[in-house]
């Protein structure tokens, strides 16, 4: 009996090995399949894109198509850069963020203080659709509302605000989420020495969930750094260095647009789509950093 | 029903008449009427669920942050309802130092002594400061401790240095009355000593109540004593008397652990 038993107990436990080795493998090859879209595109615009990258690229505007094609056609790098998208994305950038967290942040401390509430409930789920509104609609939206009547005219402005409301449904997301996670017993700590609500949020909560905050923060910006569609309709574009909120503005994926229809301009397509996605990851990784951190 | 009460307490400093404290209509604490004297340990006892903590945190009105516990009758905190002053202010004198210790994580030692003058915003000059936070810490015997390293985060400290960071951060407002919400039951044997030694210098300057689920410490460091069951008070009285000849039937067969 005793023999029997162990030899089956051995069957049964080598066939549970081999399965064990086959999710093993799977899982392994699944996630190879998962990562190398991304190592492939890296690849890609560091072997195309490596060559037109220079301090000129990141200080100069956008050659003009004539200079393009006279370079290109003597066998020489593109001259000129991407100033004017750098600084564009930047001013949008900035200009967005300025807009959309301050009214994120106290949007997530209503929903997080007010828990359950009729109101709170609507604002979130009206949030989450936010979220899933298109980006072009959103850029649609701020064409209507501020190019035709507040900058009369495609602006900087335009396109933040349309950035912007991107941003804010992450904003408020994450916000909520930071504060649930802080314990009630520091709230109450901070009440029981007669501190009034408002500091305890703005002097506790806050700076507790501050890595937090700064996190989605910084997930909402890389979000936004590459959007394309809506600032075609607002921002849509200019090929010198731009630092008026009411003018026409370009920007990185402007640029990427704009190069892309240009045959002249290929060999600056891979340059710009390189620094965009520098930029995005060097994002993604800090507050991947942050968030390490805090745990 | 009347409870089994000490005779009458001269100049209680706090005084509690029929405090009644509901969450949704059902009552935690019903008609609790106790007095309590200045510059002595109280403690509440009970098992769990009887309303103590219910009734220790209504004292500083914590329960206020939810919208559906209801408090009825009154408290007076020397003569005054604590009911009628703003909750701010009522808060001031009466410290509170929690069940697991709450330091802020984002303030240094130093910082969370002071942390009731910072977050409140008074002005201090730096020299009142340092001595406000050297006395707190004195006053909880962690000043050796932590001297040399005030300006580490708080959180650093084991355990039981942690909690009685915050006390100190209690003290440092001299409240009049400091509650104690099991302020031992998450550390070990040594550190629990330490704080029960500390609680017995502390009622010199303060007036402490205590919550407690260990009746041995109950009766190591209370002066006074309250048993809670259900809801209501069963006995009030000195400890000695209360740990040797309990009153009440219900007193007795808690403290020879016939339940608990």
């Amino acid at each position: 009996m005793e023999s029997i038993h162990t030899l089956k107990s051995q069957d049964h436990s080598s066939g549970r090995l081999l399965k064990d080795k086959l999710v093993l493998g799977g899982v392994i090859v699944l996630s190879l399949i998962t990562i190398s879209p991304i190592i492939l595109i890296i690849g890609k615009l560091v072997v195309e894109g490596y060559r037109q990258i220079s301090l000129d690229f990141l200080i100069k505007n956008t050659p003009d198509t004539f200079e393009a094609m006279t370079a290109v056609a003597n066998g020489e790098l593109i001259p000129g850069g991407i100033a004017n998208g750098i600084v564009g994305t930047l001013l949008m950038v900035v200009l967005a963020s300025v807009l959309a967290i301050p009214i994120g942040v106290l949007t997530g401390i209503y929903l997080y203080e007010n828990q359950g509430s009729l109101m709170a409930n609507l604002t979130r789920n009206i949030s989450d659709i936010l979220q899933g509104v298109p980006s072009i609609v959103l850029g649609l939206i701020s064409y209507l509302w501020v190019v035709k009547h507040i900058t009369m005219g495609f602006s900087a402005l335009a396109g933040s605000v349309s950035l912007s409301i991107m941003m804010l449904p992450m904003i408020v997301r994450s916000t909520e989420e930071t504060l649930k996670m802080i314990p009630e017993s520091l709230k109450e700590a901070a009440l029981a020495l007669g501190v009034p609500y408002h500091k305890v949020i703005l002097r506790v909560l806050i700076p507790t969930g501050f890595s937090g905050l700064l996190t989605g923060i910084l997930l909402g910006i890389s979000r936004i750094l590459g959007e394309t569609a809506p600032l075609m309709l607002t921002a849509l574009g200019s090929s010198m260095i731009n630092l008026d909120m009411t003018k026409p503005t370009s920007a990185i994926p402007l640029l990427i647009w704009e190069f892309y229809n240009d045959p002249n301009m290929i060999g600056l397509i891979w340059s710009s789509s390189l620094l965009l996605m520098a930029m995005i990851l060097i994002l993604n990784l800090v507050s991947k950093q942050i968030a390490a951190k805090r745990r | 029903m009347t409870t089994n009460t000490i005779a009458e307490v001269k100049n209680p400093i706090l005084s509690l008449k029929d405090l009644s404290i509901a969450y949704d209509k059902n009552y935690a604490v019903k008609n609790v009427s106790v007095e309590i004297k200045k510059n002595t340990v109280t403690a509440i006892m009970g098992p769990s669920g009887c309303g103590k903590s219910t009734l220790l945190r209504a004292l500083n009105r914590m329960h206020e942050l939810y919208e559906n516990i209801t408090t009825e009758g009154e408290a007076l905190l020397n003569g005054k309802n604590i009911y009628e002053m703003p909750a701010i202010k009522l808060r001031r004198h009466m410290g509170m130092v929690f069940q697991r210790p709450n330091p802020f994580p984002t303030m240094s030692i130093y910082d969370n002594v002071i942390a009731g003058y910072k977050l409140n915003g008074i002005r201090t000059k730096k020299q009142e400061r340092d001595e406000i936070v050297e006395r707190s810490l004195r006053d909880v015997a962690l000043w050796d401790e932590v001297k040399d390293s005030l300006f580490k985060k708080g959180t650093f400290l084991s355990g039981g240095q942690q909690q009685r960071l915050c006390i100190a951060r209690a003290l440092a407002f001299s409240p009049e009355v400091i509650l104690m919400d099991e302020p031992t039951s998450a550390l070990d044997p040594i550190a629990t000593s330490k704080i029960e030694d500390l609680l017995v210098k502390l009622k010199e300057h303060y007036t402490i109540v205590l919550v407690t689920h260990n009746m041995s410490q109950a009766a190591r460091i209370s002066d006074y004593s309250l048993f809670m069951y259900l809801g209501e008070l069963v006995e009030y009285g000195k400890t000695k008397n209360m740990f040797t000849n309990p009153i009440d039937p219900r007193t007795e067969e808690y403290l020879t652990g016939k339940f608990g």
